[in-house]
Parts: structure tokens; sequence; C-alpha cells
């Protein structure tokens, strides 16, 4: 009987020394995530401390769920107890806003100035409170592009050669004169009415909303003036973003151009897409979309481990490299994305072969996000879903906009017009 | 002895039944009672949050809510979308329904297969509405199996989900297959209740189907119509699954596929709005109250007639 006692207590004693680094912390982590992105890149390159479970709250993003799920979390994360507590959660560019107060300052978590300092300037921005503290990292930069067809070029431009088509694509107006020849061609330039969104409102000149009220930018009406123009001239296939019919349209044997995307794009959502049939060059005008961030939840009864990990998967230089290289991702490390821009050897399958790093990498310096506000996310669905019928043919523009801005005030009764 | 008596009469098993009926009141009031009076009570404050998260109010604004629900949001269009929404999908189930439980109850029509039939035009009930809603949207989308059918017969393709005509269309006719095999059999119950003698007597005096249907058959059920009535009534006025997933949450196009519930859904989801959702379910309350009321005075001035009638015979001495 002595001998067992002394037998459990040792293995006890050791059980105990094998966590000693987060001893005193939680055994839970909880983190909300509202896809699998980030899920597997943290189960790939991150080793969990024995006697840690990590519990993954997968929340889909459709009608601000994901959002609704975390607030009431993080509502109640004072009462929670410890193993109910959020500790970490995933915010994108266009609510980040809205977390400020709720994330721990990076600073707090013993992330110097020295270890960002390699980081791409927007993705520090944008995390920025009102008081300068930085309150998320992400390990992604997300400057975008033009991804078009090599098949399709080559029938049509007579080439597939990413600095060639990039000259044919350089402004709005030879984009509009290559859709021509591709409407002769029965070919669409894009798939729907979203696809080049973003690389309006990424340029917009003010915020989407300024002092409570909505602001009508001129990027954006850039956007529905050239969509109705593309549409009455059926060069677009009328689809809408992320609808099934939208990504039918990247099928190897459809006939659609292009899209426009980041990194993510290519590697997570063109899923629907055959490898090699792809290209990417810089598109008419520079932009950028979406991109992640990891936020420590004030409250976390884990700190010194979500510090580790939020070190570990944005700084780390190693696993942004593999992560570069397994995941054909764009990480927020300017020098560790320079050596690939200037790496030959480096392609994606995907894009057939070609070193989309180079590609985007002057761009990844000219992003700007200092006009984010919280309420992006509602203004980029709803105007996208009230054009939609000025597109249609079912409504005129007044109309259209009257119909935004209704919905904006149900969902936001505190905005005005 | 008298005080013995006296005493077992005044014994009471009432006090049992108040005690059973415990666990139901504490019920209704947690989960209905205290929810129904805070909607009334918030519907004049404002009372928000800011982007989901920082909390405005409540301040009292009086009926500001009221006048802003006319005004700024125009209610009178999402009452009238759902109105017509459910009148698309209610005309042809009363229709088929009524028509389908007359056969079936009919005797001397001897219908065969009658419980397969009866299972078959259930089973779209059992579908959960957002299910069936997935469905049409896969299957009416512009590069969907019915445009490819229709495609393959030499029609061009119809975009369903860009026109109002369409979508209103499709929602009224998934309300329809979801309803009618559940309204078919309550119109059976009540076609089964008339005594068939009349049906017999009807037949003796040279009635045709036709004038059987309208004089006999539909009199006799129509407080089971009227309930039906009232029921579907009750139910498009909380239409909101059918539509939200066919459009995606937007009720498009135009809004003019956005119901009640849908405008509810909106001022809840993303801003925790109980000013303006309390404000809007308590003009449901209203309209639903005032629908009911109406459906049983009318109801209930029939039979007080009847009554009346009976009374006025008995006192004239007839009818021994």
């Amino acid at each position: 009987m002595k001998k067992l006692i002394s037998a459990l207590l040792i293995a006890a004693m050791m059980l105990s020394l094998c966590a000693v680094a987060f001893a005193d912390e939680g055994t839970v982590l909880n983190i909300f995530v509202w896809n699998d992105e980030w899920k597997t890149r943290f189960t790939d390159y991150y080793t969990v401390p024995e006697g840690v479970t990590v519990n993954w709250i997968e929340e889909p993003n459709a009608e601000n769920n994901y959002q609704n799920k975390l607030d009431a979390a993080l509502q109640a994360q004072d009462s929670a107890p410890a193993d109910k507590k959020v500790d970490i959660f995933l915010v994108e560019a266009d609510y980040a806003v809205k977390y400020m107060d709720l994330a721990y300052d990076i600073a707090d978590l013993g992330i110097t100035a020295e270890d960002i300092a390699d980081m791409y300037q927007y993705t520090l921005d944008i995390m920025t409170d009102a008081e300068g503290k930085i309150k998320g990292l992400s390990w992604q930069a997300c400057p975008a592009g033009l991804i078009y067809r090599r098949d399709l070029a080559l029938e049509v431009l007579g080439t597939d050669d990413p600095e060639t088509v990039q000259e044919m694509l350089c402004d709005w107006e030879s984009f509009e004169a290559v859709a021509e020849m591709m409407a002769d061609a029965g070919i669409k330039m894009v798939s729907g009415y979203d696809d080049t969104y973003r690389t309006f409102t990424d340029n917009m000149s003010t915020s989407w909303v300024v002092d409570g009220k909505i602001q009508k930018d001129a990027a954006v009406e850039a956007w529905i003036a050239q969509t109705k123009k593309f549409t009455e001239n059926g060069w677009n296939n009328g689809t809408k973003l992320w609808d099934p019919d939208w990504s039918a349209d990247m099928a190897h044997d459809s006939k659609v151009f292009c899209y426009f995307g980041p990194a993510w794009f290519f590697d997570y959502s063109m899923g629907a897409g055959t490898a090699g049939d792809w290209a990417v060059c810089e598109g008419p005008v520079g932009f950028s979309w979406g991109g992640t961030w990891i936020c420590a939840a004030k409250g976390t009864d884990n700190e010194a481990l979500v510090a580790d990990i939020i070190k570990t998967m944005t700084i780390d230089k190693d696993v942004l490299t593999t992560i570069v290289k397994e995941k054909s991702d764009f990480t927020n490390s300017v020098s560790v994305m320079e050596g690939f821009a200037n790496d030959p050897a480096f392609g994606d399958a995907f894009l057939g072969g070609q070193n989309y790093v180079s590609v985007l990498l002057a761009n990844a310096q000219n992003i700007n996000r200092a006009k984010s506000t919280m309420y992006d996310q509602t203004c980029t669905e709803q105007i996208q879903n009230a054009m939609h019928d000025y597109f249609n043919g079912i409504v005129d523009l007044d109309t259209a906009w009257n119909n935004f801005y209704t919905v904006m005030l149900e969902k936001h009764p505190e905005l005005s017009f | 002895m008298s005080k013995l008596t006296r005493k077992r009469k005044s014994v009471s098993y009432a006090k049992w039944g108040y005690i059973f009926l415990i666990p139901f009141f504490a019920t209704f009031a947690v989960f209905t009672l205290i929810p129904l009076v805070k909607t009334f009570y918030y519907s004049f404050f404002e009372y928000y949050f800011e982007g989901g998260l920082k909390a405005v109010g409540p301040n009292f604004v009086g009926i500001q809510n009221f006048v802003d629900i006319f005004t700024r949001y125009d209610l009178l269009k999402f009452i009238s979308n759902t109105a017509v929404m459910w009148l698309i999908g209610f005309v042809p189930q009363l229709v088929i329904s009524m028509l389908l439980a007359v056969w079936f109850t009919d005797l001397t029509l001897k219908i065969k297969g009658q419980a397969f039939f009866k299972t078959v035009i259930y089973l779209p009930n059992m579908i959960m509405a957002s299910a069936f809603a997935m469905l049409f949207f896969a299957l009416f989308s512009d590069r969907g199996p019915v445009n490819s059918v229709l495609n393959s017969v030499g029609i061009d393709s119809v975009r369903f989900l860009s026109y109002t005509g369409t979508v209103r269309g499709l929602v009224g006719s998934m309300n329809f297959m979801m309803w009618f095999g559940n309204t078919t059999i309550i119109l059976m119950a009540g076609v089964m209740g008339i005594d068939n003698s009349m049906f017999e007597a009807a037949q003796i005096d040279g009635a045709n189907a036709w004038d059987t249907f309208w004089r006999i058959t539909v009199p006799m059920i129509k407080p089971i119509l009227s309930y039906m009535l009232i029921t579907s009534m009750i139910g498009g006025l909380q239409m909101f699954d059918v539509p939200q997933i066919l459009t995606n949450g937007v009720g498009n196009p135009n809004r003019e596929s956005m119901t009640l519930i849908m405008l509810l859904n909106n001022y809840i989801s993303k801003s925790k709005n109980y000013g303006m959702g309390g404000a809007l379910s308590v003009i449901l309350f209203v309209i639903t109250a005032v629908i009911s009321m109406f459906m049983f005075n009318y109801l209930n001035k029939d039979s007080r007639q009847m009554q009346k009638q009976r009374q006025l015979a008995s006192m004239k001495g007839g009818n021994k």
C-alpha cells in the first residue's frame, strides 16, 4: 500500500513538473473563431502544453452570428467560471474597432516594440486604440491583386505572362477595354456585382461613418456606376459574392476571366478553382481586403499561455516562413516576405508556380486602414444588397440608396444620413 | 353529529387543484408573462447597444418609438409584404385542402390508399422550414436545377430570386406546401363530424355535389374554418424563417419580401434594440389580439343567435 501511494506521489510530482511553465493558469483555453483558417494554422504550428485542452468555439459569420456569440461571452466574462472565460478571440478588419476595449494591450502581454518592428504598419494601425495602445496582432498582411485565368488570357490577350497582362489591365479604362474583348470571345470579365467592390472601397477618401452620419463616398459611387455598366453590357455573370453560383464560376470549364483578392482569397476561398489555372497581377488599382487579428481577451485565466501563442503565431519568423511555404499565405513580416519575393525558387502551385509575393509586395507597404469604423461590415453587406436591386433593374438608384439607409438605421439606430 | 357533518362539508380539495397548477403558472410567469410585461415596458424606452456592446439608455421616450416605426421605418410596407405573402400561400391552401378533405371523406367516392396520401401530403410539414427554404434557394438559384430543366426544354433561365413576384411566389408556395396537409387533416376532422344523415337527406332531396358542399359542408364546418383562418393568420404574421433563408435575411428585391419578424430581427440582431423591438412586438400583439377578438366574436355571434332562436322556439311552445 505504501509503495502504491509513494508511486502515485512520484507520478503526480512528475506531472506537475511537466506543466510548470503555465502551472498557475487554467487548463481550458477557449478560442473564438468564425472559420478554421487560423485553427488549422494553430494546430499545425503550435504545440499546446500538456494538460491544457483547447476548446474551439467556431461560430459562423453569417447574420452577425459570430459577433453576437462573442459579445454575449465577453459580457459574461467577469462572472464566468475560469474554464469558461474567453481567452483568445479573432476579429476582422471590418469591425475590429468594436472590440478595442475588451482586448489586452499587447505591451501588457510582454510584447515589445522591437518584437513588432518587422510587421506591416497598417496591421498595427488598425488595432491601435485612441490612446495609442495596440490591442491585437495578425499573422497575415492582405495586399490584394487581380487573379485571372491563364488559359482565357492566352486565348484573348495572347499571353498569360503576369507582367504583360498587368500592362493591359493597368487602369480602369484598359480594364474595360479588355472586358469588351473578353465579351467578344464569349467570356465574362468578372463573375458578379461585388467583385470589384473592395478595389474601390479600400481607396475611399472618407470613412463610411463620420460623427454618426453615413457618408456617400465618390469611390462607392464609382463602383456602382462601373458595375451598372458591366451589367448592362453583359460583362459579368450577375452573381453575388460568396453565393454558390459565384464560386461555381471559378471552375475550370467556366468562362469567367478574373477575381480580386489577397493571398487568403486564393489560398482559402478559391477551393472551386483548379490549381494551375490561375495567375495574379496587381490589377488596375492597389488595394487590400480583410485580414484576421488575434486578440487576448481581458479577464483570461491563461495570460502567459495566450501571450506565448500570440508571439509564436504572429512574430516567430520560422512559423511565419512555414505558413507561407505550406499555406501560401502572405505573412505579416516585412523581412520574411522580402526574402520570398526575391527567391526565384518560390512559387505557388495554385498560381501555376508563380511567385505571388513579388507581385503583392509593393502594395503591402501602401495599405492604409486609418479610415476603418466599426460599421464597415454592415455598410459593406448592406450597400451590396441594396445595389443588387439597382443592378438587376428592379429599382432606380435613389430607391436603392434609400433602402440602404433604411436598413442601416434599423441595424444601427444611432446613425443618421 | 351535526357538527361533524358541517366539518366534513367544509373539507375542500380545491387547494390541491391550485397546488397542482403552480408549476404551470410559475413557468408561464417566468417565460411568458414577465417577458411580455417587459416588452411593453421597454417599448417606451430608447434602449439599445451601440454596435452590440455599448449600452445606450434605457431612457424614457414616451411613444416616440411608435411614431418612429411608422415614419422613420415605414412599417406599413412590411405589414403589406407580410399580408401579401400570407395570402399567396393561404388561398391555394384553403382551396386545395377543402377539395382534398371533401374527397377523402366522401363515402361515395371510396378513394383507395387514403392513409398513404394523407401521409404524403403531411410530409412537407415534417421538414424544418429553414431546410425547406435552403432547398428552394438551391433549386431556384440562377443556375440551379430548375433553370437547367427550363433550359433543356428551350426556355431561357428565369432569375427567380431577383424579382419581387417570383420571390413572393416562392415564399407563398413553400408555405402552401408545408401547411396544406395539416389543414386537410383538420378540415377532414370537421367534415367527418357532420352527421351522415344530412348528406343522405340532401341526396334524397336531389341536391347535387355543389349544393351539398355549399349548403351543408361549409356551414357545418364554419367553426373549424374560422379556427383555421385565425391560426393561419397568426402564423402568417409571424412568418420569418422561409423568407429569411430564401433571401439571405435581406428581404430583397427592394425589401418587398421582408416580413414584420424579419424587421424585428434587424432591430435585435445587430444592436439589440429592445426599444424598437418592443414597440414592434407591441404592435404585433395588438394586431393579433384584434384579429382574434374579431373572429371570436363573429363565431360566438352565430352560436348566440342559434341559442336565442332555440329559446324563442321553446317559449312559443314548439319543438316538444
